[in-house]
């Protein structure tokens, strides 16, 4: 880099030195610029607003954050029977935030009414599907392909079989109505996404057909169900749903209800994977028609892999709301996760001033966790795919 | 090239002219059928409960209570097409204010994010994370059962200075009544404010041609006090304040604010604004580093440097992504129902359904009526859009 340095000369025989040898030790920078206090300078106290600015967050979060603490966890009732243990009595002061109800109806939650016998089934159902999500989530699992066809195929088969019933293999009937909780919310979810994305590719081609008949149609239904509140798709489907077919054939509440969420994430996962197949690059299709493939095959072997790949973080955002959609099914008289805390807060075994937020904070904390899980996994898969783009 | 190839490339089932007009033809077909069949299962079904069709019903009288509304209405006397403007109307005032409001904190707080003060962009960040996470209707139903429901009850209403009250019914506000001089007034402050607008017009095209800046706002702003000023002192001005006050089982008079209302506009306005704050981030991002360099090279300072330079180009960047949460915001407005505040969807497709019995009508007026809205709504942003590609290459 540097030229090499000039030879230094040798001290005179006189023993008068006129050239320092060795470098002078280094001053430490300045105390106002490196460290913690020039931390706080620069990021904290640099100019007059913004000075001002950190006082009045810092005053905000000392008024907003002890009250939290003290609510959530220094006066929160970790254990009780019944709504006694959370209410104020005369010497103990406020009573914090009530665990002890989120506890006894811990199981209420997550199976809703199902039969306490068969609740083991409803956990091999959540065992299948977290091997399935796995399976497919993890970008460097093997036979991906067979992970594909296990989690739209086969797992819905065999979910329905275990969680409906069926009497033939020794599985006895549980009614819809019984489902609940977390339950409910999973499945919900999961037939959202199992259903909508497959449905979601064809319209995406359609919407990119030159078939003009088959454009229109694909563009029509996308555009008609997004203009809609998740809410009206819901009702029309509980309400118009009976109306539509034979009265021998009318669906139970529950499959209702995912017809309508079905329907609904369809039209938005569209346009998710509209964006991928808009983001490969013509060529790519000119090639894929050079080398004499049709219109599957082009998009079966060459577009859609690509498409998908990238369209990974967009999926995930988009099953992210869904998943907060999902408590919607809460109009429709089902009894997903949020229903039960509704239902759980207002039973007057519990009832105290303090089970609302208890309740709702318990909920809160659930949602959140999983969409944030969510929401940085599509983060890493993203910068993942830069990296590789980047290469 | 064999003889063969070329007759089956030849073949009518290779032409794909002919291939797209079988399978459209096949596509026309089934879908002809299955609407067919719905319409057909559909008449049958509604024959077999004796439900009548048509609109006719909007014409009966309704016989039910709102708890709020804009334009006169009476349970015993109004009919279900009242009821359905009702609605309608009090959809859009929650989603006008929605709009307004969760656009200013999701200024802020996008801003924020890009604060140089670190604490500022850390709370922002969080703010948006917490938010953006948790389902838009728990929390609705928190606000509403947890915080405004525990207020006091309106024998205890917390009192505020000037008589206002807040209770676990509302906030009552004191009301206002102009006595005299209201139509001076109104006058003087619409003056202001066109003489306002005018000014600024003005002044921006002649700092666009001499470079010029001399700023309209301490004018209009000016303007709008003095102005009414003037219009009091000459035709004189008298207002009596109605506190409301706390009657035996009620509270009467003064300007009711219902805690359903409250609680829908607090939801719709903090989850919104997270993610116009996501959408301000990005778009503010989106503008190279180098334009802000370049506006410093040539003198402007930092805040002529944001007006001028980087926000009109964040700004294109924005507004697609800002008029979906526009209409988000307005399609979840219709959680209402979950809370009890009397919108379109539970006025009209909750209420009037469960009354008349009429699903299909009903139902068919709601797909229309949200429609409507998303399809003016991007309307307005087209025409918006198209006028500011000024420059653009």
């Amino acid at each position: 880099m540097t030229a090499p340095a000039a030879e230094i000369p040798e001290p005179p025989s006189n023993g008068i030195a006129y050239v320092r040898r060795t470098p002078a030790p280094a001053l430490s920078p300045p105390a106002m610029q490196v460290g913690i206090v020039g931390w706080l300078r620069a990021k904290l106290f640099s100019s007059v607003p913004n000075v001002l600015l950190t006082f009045a967050v810092l005053a905000f979060l000392a008024w907003a954050v002890p009250p939290l603490v003290r609510f959530l966890f220094i006066d929160a009732v970790w254990s009780g029977a019944d709504r006694e243990a959370c209410l104020a009595t005369g010497n103990s002061g406020p009573v914090g935030a009530c665990w002890a109800f989120v506890r006894e109806r811990f199981s209420y939650f997550v199976y809703g009414s199902y039969p306490v016998a068969e609740r083991w089934r409803v956990d091999v159902f959540f065992a299948l599907l977290a091997f399935g999500t796995v399976w497919l989530g993890w970008l460097d699992a093997p036979r991906r392909g067979l992970g594909a066809i296990y989690f739209f195929v086969i797992l819905p088969v065999v979910s329905i079989a275990l969680l409906r019933g069926w009497p033939l293999i020794g599985l006895s009937d549980v009614d819809t109505s019984l489902w609940g909780g977390v339950l409910v919310t999973i499945v919900v979810s999961a037939v959202g996404i199992v259903a909508s994305l497959p449905i979601g590719i064809v319209l995406a081609l359609g919407r990119r057909s030159e078939m003009p008949l088959v454009k229109t149609l694909s563009i029509g239904f996308i555009e008609f169900i997004r203009g809609m509140p998740l809410i009206t798709v819901l009702f029309m489907a509980s309400v118009m749903l009976p109306l539509f077919v034979p009265p021998a054939w009318s669906p139970d509440k529950l499959l209702r209800a995912l017809v309508g969420i079905a329907v609904f994430a369809a039209a938005y996962q569209a346009e998710v994977v509209r964006a991928g197949l808009e983001a490969i690059p013509r060529g790519q299709y000119e090639a894929a028609r050079a080398l004499g493939l049709g219109y599957w095959r082009m998009n079966r072997l060459i577009v859609l892999p690509q498409a998908l790949r990238i369209t990974i973080p967009n999926i995930v955002n988009s099953f992210i709301a869904l998943f907060k959609d999902t408590t919607l099914v809460f109009f429709v008289g089902i009894f997903d996760f949020l229903k039960t805390i509704e239902v759980a807060r207002n039973d007057p075994k519990w009832a105290t001033p303090v089970t609302s937020a208890s309740g709702y904070a318990f909920a809160a904390l659930c949602y959140f966790v999983c969409c944030f899980a969510m929401a940085r996994y599509a983060d890493s898969i993203e910068r993942r795919l830069g990296r590789a783009e980047r290469r | 090239m064999r003889g063969n190839r070329t007759k089956t490339s030849d073949s009518i089932f290779y032409d794909p002219r002919f291939r797209s007009f079988v399978l459209q033809t096949v596509l026309l077909v089934v879908i002809v059928a299955f609407f067919a069949a719905l319409t057909y299962n559909t008449v049958e079904n509604l024959a077999r409960n004796n439900i009548t069709t048509g609109f006719g019903f909007l014409d009966s009288v309704a016989g039910f209570d709102i708890s709020q509304t804009l334009i006169p209405y009476s349970s015993d006397s109004s009919t279900f097409g009242r009821a359905f403007w009702v609605g309608l109307l009090n959809t859009l005032l929650i989603a006008v204010l929605g709009i307004v409001l969760a656009t200013i904190l999701g200024f802020i707080i996008g801003i924020g994010r890009l604060s140089s003060n670190w604490l500022v962009a850390k709370v922002s960040g969080a703010y948006v994370e917490v938010i953006r996470n948790i389902p838009l209707l728990l929390q609705l139903l928190f606000i509403y059962n947890a915080v405004l429901k525990a207020l006091p009850d309106f024998r205890d209403s917390i009192v505020f200075a000037g008589g206002t009250l807040l209770n676990n019914r509302g906030l009552f506000l004191t009301r206002p009544t102009i006595e005299v001089g209201a139509k001076p007034l109104g006058v003087a402050l619409l003056a202001a404010f066109v003489l306002g607008t005018l000014l600024h017009i003005y002044l921006r095209r002649r700092r666009e041609q001499t470079g010029r800046i001399i700023p309209a706002w301490p004018f209009t702003i000016g303007m709008l006090v003095v102005f009414p000023v003037i219009a009091m002192s000459i035709y004189g001005f008298q207002v009596t304040w109605t506190p409301p006050t706390l009657g035996r089982f009620n509270v009467g008079g003064g300007i009711e604010i219902l805690p359903e209302f409250a609680a829908l506009l607090f939801g719709l306005v903090i989850y919104t604004a997270a993610f116009i704050a996501e959408v301000v981030r990005a778009g503010l991002m989106s503008v190279p580093r180098g334009q802000l360099e370049a506006a410093a090279a040539i003198g402007l300072h930092r805040r002529q440097a944001l007006t001028l330079v980087i926000i009109p180009q964040a700004t294109r960047v924005i507004i697609p992504p800002l008029t979906n949460q526009y209409l988000n915001l307005t399609k979840n407005s219709t959680l209402a129902v979950a809370i009890g505040y009397p919108d379109f969807v539970q006025i009209f497709t909750g209420t009037v359904l469960n009354l008349t019995g009429q699903a299909v009508e009903v139902v068919a007026i709601t797909l229309a009526v949200y429609l409507a809205i998303s399809l003016f709504t991007s309307l307005v942003m087209n025409i918006y859009q198209s006028r500011l590609k000024w420059g653009q290459r």
